[in-house]
């Protein structure tokens, strides 16, 4: 468990947040730039001194403002992982692995080395010098060795915004394997939702410094309070579901979530799995009546709570389907249909358009 | 022409040990002086700054003489060193590495600086994370990544060593054997009638040992550029 309140002041910017990452778990910090999340970073790391810093690392103190204490980073055994790699140039990437095990005199049975460099696939690349090294091998080798340096605890800032797409689809699919295989806490700094929906279990939303939001995923990006602070996001439902049962004749699988009962392509998930999904608002129709004769597997029936029209001609529609779900229609469908807040309705939704970001 | 005469040996051989001894001694305090100017933010380092670059600016026979005065058998260093040690500064090779020494020094901490100020504090800060206290990162990160610029810096303050010879002439004078290196050797034989031929070899001697330190210093800045994996 990593957890901190901490305050930092430059000129008329000022961050102030807490949270905290227990093990197993990942934090993201999302924001745009300058909304103070690589300075909680520097914080955590002990880069930088907080104005008023409280922060522990299971037992441990790191910081305490009350008490004057400020570890240096060298004493907070939490790997940081930069954006720019900062691989050592005059090392090769073996070396560079194991730079923190030697600074902390780890014995080389005490650290996972071959766990790593195969859960990252860096096997190739040891012999190899950073200057070589594509952009993706750079952040897989710099999680590495922030992974073997004997971390209680990863922060992660940024480390796929300096790759193009193609190398981010590469790093991402090892950051989740990391995730699925490490119990190790992450604080996972980004602006990119589509890294926070796939990693983490919790967020804090910064904006100009001061947490807007802080909980787990779904129910913060499902806050409508929250939507103005993350771009990127489209009109949809992030929902946690389980898995309840496995049709593999069909390749299907039903989910739970709350109230909400769904199909959905689930090729290679277990019984009583988590998954994340995104159900997005227009991929969402609606019926007054049971439909008959359709493809949709989907039949959801429940309550039309709220509409509005946008500028557009669009109409947003809250549904509750055993969970808020929400859902866009043109608007002279929602005329044709009279439909009113209150009024019972049956939604629709393909198995195919239900988006797995998280098995 | 190959065949180097007992006067050449003597001084080539005196002018690269009083080369080395420069470039050895000068290394440690030049590292140190780089980095305390490059890094530290305190009241009298413009101070600090200036004497270090003052050699670089005064006549060497003015260095010449405040060495006298400070490293003379009455001098303020010079008197306790032979009282105490026995130790004779003054019109000995010591006292001509010490002369070209100060007169290096600037050169030397100038290249060692500039390499210093431009290693990526980034880096630094990365080594802190993993676990290096400061003089660790320094040892295993700043220094490897200067090593380009401490080369570069040795082999001007060679260079310099090589043809000091205001300074040395002075606090040293200008004996066979003892300080009578390259330089002084050419404006000994000057002074003689007839003394040009023999000043035409000394001139070659002093251009070839020049040329070879110069390709020594390429070659080995290259292997360096590579093990640092930038262009070679």
């Amino acid at each position: 468990m990593l957890s901190w309140d901490v305050e930092k002041r430059f000129g008329d910017f000022a961050l102030t947040t807490t949270g905290d990452v227990a093990a197993g778990g990942v934090h993201a910090v999302f924001g745009p730039s300058g909304s103070g999340k690589s300075t909680l970073l520097n914080l955590l790391a002990g880069l930088l001194k907080g104005d008023r810093q409280a922060i522990r690392l299971g037992e441990r103190w790191l910081a305490d403002s009350t008490r004057r204490l400020h570890l240096p980073p060298e004493a907070r055994t939490l790997g940081l992982v930069f954006q720019d790699g900062r691989l050592f140039p005059h090392l090769s990437v073996a070396r560079n692995l194991t730079y923190g095990a030697r600074m902390r005199r780890l014995a080389p049975a005490d650290t996972p080395f071959g766990e790593v460099v195969d859960l990252l696939g860096l096997g190739d690349l040891l012999r190899r010098r950073p200057g070589g090294l594509s952009g993706g091998e750079r952040q897989r080798v710099a999680i590495g060795r922030a992974l073997l340096s004997g971390a209680d605890a990863l922060l992660l800032d940024e480390p796929l915004a300096s790759l193009d797409q193609p190398r981010r689809i590469e790093v991402l699919p090892f950051l989740d394997r990391l995730r699925a295989a490490n119990d190790t806490p992450m604080v996972y700094v980004t602006h990119a939702i589509d890294e926070v929906l796939r990693l983490a279990d919790t967020i804090t939303v910064l904006d100009r410094g001061r947490a807007v939001a802080a909980g787990d995923v779904a129910s913060v990006l499902n806050d409508p309070a929250t939507r103005p602070f993350v771009p990127g996001l489209a009109e949809e439902t992030v929902v946690e579901a389980q898995v309840r049962e496995i049709d593999r004749v069909n390749g299907l699988v039903r989910v739970r979530a709350g109230g909400l009962a769904l199909a959905l392509m689930g090729g290679g998930l277990a019984l009583g799995s988590t998954v994340r999904l995104r159900l997005a608002a227009r991929d969402i129709a609606v019926a007054t009546e049971p439909p008959c004769h359709t493809s949709v597997v989907n039949i959801l029936p429940g309550v039309l709570t709220a509409l509005e029209r946008d500028a557009e001609g669009r109409v947003h529609l809250d549904l509750d389907l055993g969970l808020p779900v929400r859902a866009i229609i043109t608007a002279s469908s929602a005329a044709r249909l009279a439909l009113v807040p209150g009024q019972p309705i049956h939604a629709m939704i393909k198995a195919v358009a239900v988006d797995r970001v998280r098995a | 022409m190959l065949q180097l005469t007992p006067l050449e040996q003597e001084a080539l051989g005196l002018s690269l040990q009083v080369a080395f001894w420069c470039v050895a001694v000068s290394l440690v305090p030049g590292i140190l002086v780089a980095w305390v100017l490059a890094r530290l933010r305190f009241p009298g380092r413009t101070l600090l700054d200036g004497i270090v670059h003052l050699p670089l600016v005064l006549p060497p026979v003015v260095i010449g003489y405040l060495l006298l005065v400070v490293f003379g058998r009455q001098g303020l260093i010079g008197a306790p060193l032979y009282d105490w040690f026995g130790i004779t500064i003054a019109f000995t090779w010591r006292g001509a590495v010490i002369a070209s020494a100060v007169v290096a020094f600037p050169l030397l901490v100038r290249a060692i600086r500039l390499s210093l100020e431009a290693v990526d504090s980034g880096l630094e800060s990365a080594a802190r994370t993993l676990g290096a206290r400061p003089w660790r990162v320094f040892l295993t990160v700043t220094l490897p990544l200067m090593a380009p610029g401490i080369l570069a810096g040795a082999i001007l303050a060679f260079a310099r060593s090589l043809g000091e010879f205001g300074a040395t002439i002075t606090f040293v004078s200008n004996i066979p054997g003892e300080t009578r290196t390259l330089p002084l050797a050419l404006y000994s034989v000057l002074q003689r009638p007839g003394g040009d031929a023999e000043a035409t070899r000394l001139a070659i001697i002093s251009i070839v040992v020049a040329i070879l330190a110069l390709a020594a210093s390429e070659l080995l800045a290259r292997r360096l550029r590579r093990r640092l994996g930038s262009a070679p």
